[in-house]
This record gives C-alpha cells, sequence and structure tokens, in this order.
C-alpha cells in the first residue's frame, strides 16, 4: 500500500514538472497589464487582440501556417516513400538504412542548422520560404518515418499479395489497398511534421530571412526586445493548436480503427 | 483429360536450401488435385510459385501449353484462398468480392449481380455490409472463397483454406467446395497436411515429402496401392512388417515373415526374389476369427488389448515377432486380452513396398 501511494505520488510530482512552464505563462495570456509578471493586475483579451492585429505577430502566424503546411506536404510525401522503399526486403543494410533516416533527431540542431545555411546558401535558398520549408522538412521527415513505418510493419503482407491475384497490379495494389492501411500512419506522421515545423527555432534562426519570421522565431526574439505578454498569448495559441492536432489524431485513428 | 497446368522440371532454393526438387506434376482441366504431406515439406511453396508470388530457381511453369514464369501475377488469373485469409480489412465484405471485378473493368450493374450470387452461393447475403473483423472464422473463410471464385478464375489455389475451422464447418466446408467444383468446373490445386480431407475431396492426390512427390494417385490408389513406405504410413493408419520376398508371380509376391509365416500380397513397384520388404496391411482389412480360414493369409496372434472407439473396435494384437492392429466393425463380438486369433486377411488387402 505505501508502495502504491509513493508511485502515484512520484507521477503527480512529474506531472507537475512537465506542465508547470504551462500553468505558469497560460494565465498571463489574459493579463491586462504591460509586463509578463505576476500579480494579474485585471483580466483583458487585449494582447490577443495584439497578436492578430500587430503587424510584426500576425506575418508570424502567417509565415508559420505556410512554412508549417508546406514543410507537412513535403514531409509526409519524402517520409512515406522512404518507409515504403524500407520495407523492401531485399534491400542491403536495411537497418543501418533506417537508423540514417532518424539521424536528424538525435544530430544537434545547431549543426544542422549551420549544415543547412552553407548548403541553402550554394543553391541561393537563404532568406525564402522554400529554404525554411527544406531545413524544417530535414527534421520533420524522421517523425514521419517513425510513424509510417510502424503502420507499414502491420499491414498483412498476404493481404497485398490477395490483392495482386486477384488482378491489380503492383500500383493499384499500392493504392487500393498498402496507402489506405497505412492512413492512419500517414496522417499521424504529418501532424508531428506539422508541430515540428511549428516550434522549430534552432534552424529557422540559421536559414530565414526577416520575411520568413515564424511565430516561435518571433516569441523568441521579442522576449529578448520587450517582454510583452503578447508572448503568453501566442504560448496559449500554441497550445489550443496542439491540443485540438491531438484531438483530431485521436479521433481519426479512432475511425480507422473502426473502419478495419 | 486435357492437361492444363504442367510444373517442368521445378526445383526451388531458398538459399542453400532445397525447398521443391526437380518436381514434375501435370493438372488436368477441370481437375481437383490436392497437395499433401507433413509441415515443411514444400506444398505451399509450390503453389507460390504457381501463383507467381515466387520464382521457381530452376524449371518451368506452364499453363495449357505456355510457360508462365515470366508472366506476373496480377496477369495469371488465378484466385487464391489463403490460410490466413487475407481478407481487406479496411473494406466491406461486398467490397472484398467486388475488387477482383472491378479489376476486370466490369460495370457497376454487373459487379452488383455477380457479387449477390457469390454471397449467395456462401450463404452470406446478410451481412455484404460488415467488415472482416465482425465475422467469425468461418465467414470470413467463405468470404475468402467467394472472393477467390468470383471473377470465375481459370485456376483456384487454396493454402489449407479449412485449417482454422473447427470439425464441423470444416466438413460443411469440404462438401461446399467439392460440390462447387463439379458444378463450376474448376480446376483446384488443394493444399492441405490433413490427410482425410485430401481423400475426401480431390480427384487425385500428391503425396509430398520433403521437396518431392512420393506418389500421385487417385485417393483410392494412394490408400489401397501405397507405393512407398512414407505414404502408407502418411495416409491413414497401416501394420508395416519386415520380411523376404521369395517368389514373384506376376503382380503377387510370397514374402516370408520372420515368424516363418507366408504371405501372399499384392506388388506394387518392381520387387525381385530375395529382397527385403515391408508389408504394410491396413487394419481395417484384418478379420479375426478362433477358426482358420481357407484361401487367404493367416497369422496365429494373440490379443493384447482391445479398445470400444464409437464407430469401430480397435484389437491390438501380438504374433511372435511383431505386433498388429485390426479394426472391427462395430457389431464385431468383444476379443478380451489373452484370446488367440487367427488375424486373416486377402492377398489383395495388403502391400509389398521396398524399403
Ligand atoms: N521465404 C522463405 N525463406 C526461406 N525459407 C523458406 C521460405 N518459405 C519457406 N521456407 C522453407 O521452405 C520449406 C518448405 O516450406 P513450405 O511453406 O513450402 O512448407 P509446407 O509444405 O507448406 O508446410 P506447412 O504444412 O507447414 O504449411 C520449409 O523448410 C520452410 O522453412
Ligand atoms: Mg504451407
Amino acid at each position: 500500500m505505501p508502495m502504491k501511494v509513493a508511485k502515484a505520488t512520484f507521477a503527480m510530482l512529474t506531472i507537475i514538472f512537465l506542465v508547470a512552464p504551462l500553468i505558469a505563462i497560460l494565465p498571463l495570456a489574459f493579463t491586462s497589464s504591460v509586463i509578463l509578471t505576476y500579480p494579474i493586475p485585471s483580466w483583458s483579451l487585449r494582447w490577443f487582440e495584439e497578436l492578430f492585429f500587430a503587424d510584426a505577430w500576425r506575418r508570424a502566424i502567417f509565415n508559420s501556417l505556410i512554412i508549417g503546411t508546406g514543410t507537412t506536404l513535403l514531409a509526409t510525401a519524402l517520409g512515406t516513400a522512404a518507409s515504403l522503399g524500407l520495407r523492401n526486403r531485399l534491400l542491403f543494410f536495411r537497418g543501418s538504412m533506417r537508423t540514417l533516416f532518424l539521424l536528424p533527431m538525435v544530430v544537434p540542431a545547431v549543426v544542422l542548422g549551420v549544415g543547412m545555411q552553407v548548403l541553402l546558401a550554394g543553391f541561393g535558398l537563404t532568406n525564402s520560404y522554400i529554404g525554411v520549408i527544406i531545413a524544417h522538412t530535414v527534421v520533420a521527415v524522421p517523425f514521419v518515418v517513425v510513424s509510417v513505418t510502424g503502420a507499414l510493419a502491420g499491414i498483412d503482407e498476404r493481404v497485398e499479395l490477395a490483392a495482386q491475384s486477384l488482378g491489380a497490379s503492383p500500383a493499384t495494389v499500392f493504392r487500393r489497398i498498402t496507402l489506405p492501411l497505412a492512413m492512419p500512419g500517414v496522417l499521424s506522421g504529418a501532424v508531428l511534421a506539422f508541430a515540428t515545423s511549428l516550434d522549430e527555432v534552432v534552424l529557422t534562426l540559421f536559414v530565414a530571412g526577416p520575411n520568413q519570421r515564424t511565430l516561435a522565431r518571433q516569441m523568441f526574439s521579442s522576449i529578448r526586445e520587450n517582454i510583452s505578454p503578447a508572448i503568453a498569448a501566442a504560448a496559449f495559441l500554441f497550445i489550443a493548436g496542439t491540443v485540438l492536432i491531438g484531438l483530431v489524431v485521436v479521433v481519426s485513428r479512432s475511425i480507422m480503427a473502426e473502419r478495419r | 483429360m486435357a492437361e492444363f497446368i504442367r510444373f517442368d522440371r521445378i526445383t526451388k532454393f531458398y538459399g542453400p536450401l532445397c525447398v521443391v526438387e526437380n518436381l514434375d506434376l501435370g493438372i488436368g482441366k477441370g481437375e481437383f488435385v490436392s497437395l499433401l504431406g507433413p509441415s515443411g515439406s514444400g506444398k505451399t511453396t509450390l503453389l507460390m510459385m504457381l501463383a507467381g508470388f515466387e520464382q521457381p530457381t530452376a524449371g518451368e511453369i506452364l499453363l495449357d501449353g505456355t510457360s508462365i514464369n515470366a508472366v506476373p501475377t496480377y496477369k495469371r488469373d488465378m484466385g487464391v484462398v489463403f490460410q490466413s485469409y487475407a481478407l481487406f480489412p479496411h473494406m466491406s465484405v461486398g467490397d472484398n468480392i467486388a475488387f477482383p471485378l472491378q479489376m476486370r473493368g466490369i460495370g457497376k450493374a454487373g459487379i452488383d449481380e455477380r457479387v449477390k450470387r457469390a454471397l449467395d452461393m456462401v450463404q452470406l447475403s446478410t451481412l455484404s455490409d460488415r467488415r472482416p473483423s465482425q465475422l467469425s472464422g468461418g465467414q470470413q473463410q467463405r468470404v475468402a472463397l467467394a472472393r477467390a471464385l468470383v471473377f470465375e478464375p481459370r485456376v483456384v489455389l487454396m493454402d489449407e483454406p479449412l485449417g482454422a475451422l473447427d470439425k464441423q464447418l470444416r466438413e460443411q466446408m469440404q462438401l461446399d467446395i467439392r460440390d462447387l467444383h463439379r458444378r463450376l468446373g474448376l480446376t483446384i490445386v488443394f493444399v492441405t497436411h490433413d490427410q482425410s480431407e485430401a481423400l475426401t475431396m480431390s480427384d487425385r492426390v500428391a503425396v509430398f515429402n520433403k521437396g518431392k512427390i512420393e506418389q500421385i494417385g487417385t485417393p483410392r490408389q494412394v490408400y489401397d496401392e501405397p507405393a512407398t513406405r512414407f505414404v502408407a504410413e502418411f495416409i491413414g493408419e497401416t501394420n508395416l512388417v519386415e520380411g523376404v520376398v521369395e517368389t514373384v508371380q506376376g503382380a503377387e509376391a510370397t514374402v516370408r515373415l520372420p515368424s516363418g509365416a507366408q504371405i501372399v500380397s499384392a506388388v506394387s513397384g518392381s520387387i525381385a526374389s530375395g529382397q527385403s520388404v515391408f508389408l504394410s496391411i491396413r487394419p481395417e482389412r484384418v478379420d479375426l476369427s478362433e477358426t482358420r480360414s481357407e484361401g487367404r493369409n493367416v497369422l496365429e496372434t494373440e490379443v493384447t488389448d482391445s479398445v470400444y472407439q464409437g464407430d469401430h473396435l480397435r484389437v491390438q494384437l501380438h504374433n511372435a515377432t511383431h505386433p498388429l492392429i485390426a479394426k472391427l466393425g462395430r457389431r464385431s463380438r468383444e476379443f478380451p486380452p489373452g484370446t488367440k486369433v487367427f488375424a486373416a486377411f486377402s492377398a489383395g488387402d495388403c502391400r509389398v513396398i521396398a524399403p
């Protein structure tokens, strides 16, 4: 019994440890004060107004959406293709190949950032949306690969063989069988890619110009320039967005599971 | 019967492992052939090569006289039923069955009509909108069957399709498949390791052992005239008794047993006098009586045990040198242990098999 209580206590402490920053920042989004500190004098939505009407913030939100969407599309396409390739039993060094795809997850972002900057400069892509999207895609692809590989592993190969024997060409098998069955993995991979792009700061610092300031980047710089509660409002937006995305994933997964 | 499928000296290696060895097999149009053999004997491998999922290492597979080695699976027009059903989990039962028709560019109305007929055939008309996961094993099995048959393929391949079903449903499905085979004139290649299933369903049975066909023939032939010891032991139960051939006259041979008894037996294959051989005697062909019957082979034996098994009486006997099992009809009298009896059987009811 004491063991149980101890376990529960530790779990609680860990949760508090994880969410404390959120609890600290969220109420400040609704402050009427001009500085980012407690106590909160009175409640107001003025910082959300600031977020949506101040030019810098509005542009940042807009940029984040453009870059996030671009990254999601590119990373999902590349990651799904890579996962399909990794499925090939005849591939040499399949294990090492898979590890290679996960490398951007562990390589320090700073190293990647420097490398990306040099590379993109070579192609004249620094300070462009394409450049930022490419940089974000590099770190987003591993998430897609992990997610889609998992989904593909769950497909019974004999189902695809059966489709072939029933007259489906390899392309049709992919379109009618493999892809629909892997769809939950592709979707959650896409969501993870979007989330990765949304909060990527380090790479953005290296490759983005003033015109590609993303929301995360804007928060990062404004916390050094002036500590306005607009940051808290932006953070609130982030969290709300994340929860929403999470819900979409959960719901779509359960719909998929039902369809199986 | 015109030959439809031919395996011409097919060999298959998986790495260094030889799974099918220099195999020849011809299958007629409209014929039902079972591949029967123990686990790992290469039955599935042969079927997968016929379906085009695997390539033979050497040799050629001919369909209707032309080689199909280079023809991809989806152009072979063969319906495959897997042991694991392999239904499409994301499609309804109806869509599963419609799939091969869609692949053939058949119009909507035609598809609907044929799906409906296929569902009727397997008695699942009411379950058309369900997902495979909402069906019982037997129902899934029938969907797999309907899906493999609905496009009227040139050949239907089945890999232990009834393995997962309970006994009752399995026997029902055996009869259903046989009935469909007759009605539609299908060419069916059926893999199983259940010998009674093979005997019940097939026109011919190919007995596999270690990548080779030990014997191929009608159920009656492989059961009554086993060519090898493996076939005699694998199909049904048998008494194997060692002996030495004394004389051979045409289709009969006289064999001397270690006990000194002389047995006249039918011969399959080439046997020379002086050769040591096995005699295969089916237990249900052995009669027991307390008086010596004339004109038949007779062994003097003693009953060691007798077990009533519902549909038959199983009697274990012992002769001077070897045990013997007899299966007697249900109405036979009891033989208490220790009874001295004569075990009698005709020359046609036992076979000489070269070791
Ligand atoms: N893809 C493969 N790679 C390597 N070895 C294989 C492969 N498939 C089958 N084998 C081997 O080939 C042999 C024959 O296998 P196969 O599946 O044809 O047997 P089977 O007669 O169908 O047996 P079962 O009754 O158990 O299904 C086995 O020893 C098996 O281990
Ligand atoms: Mg098998």
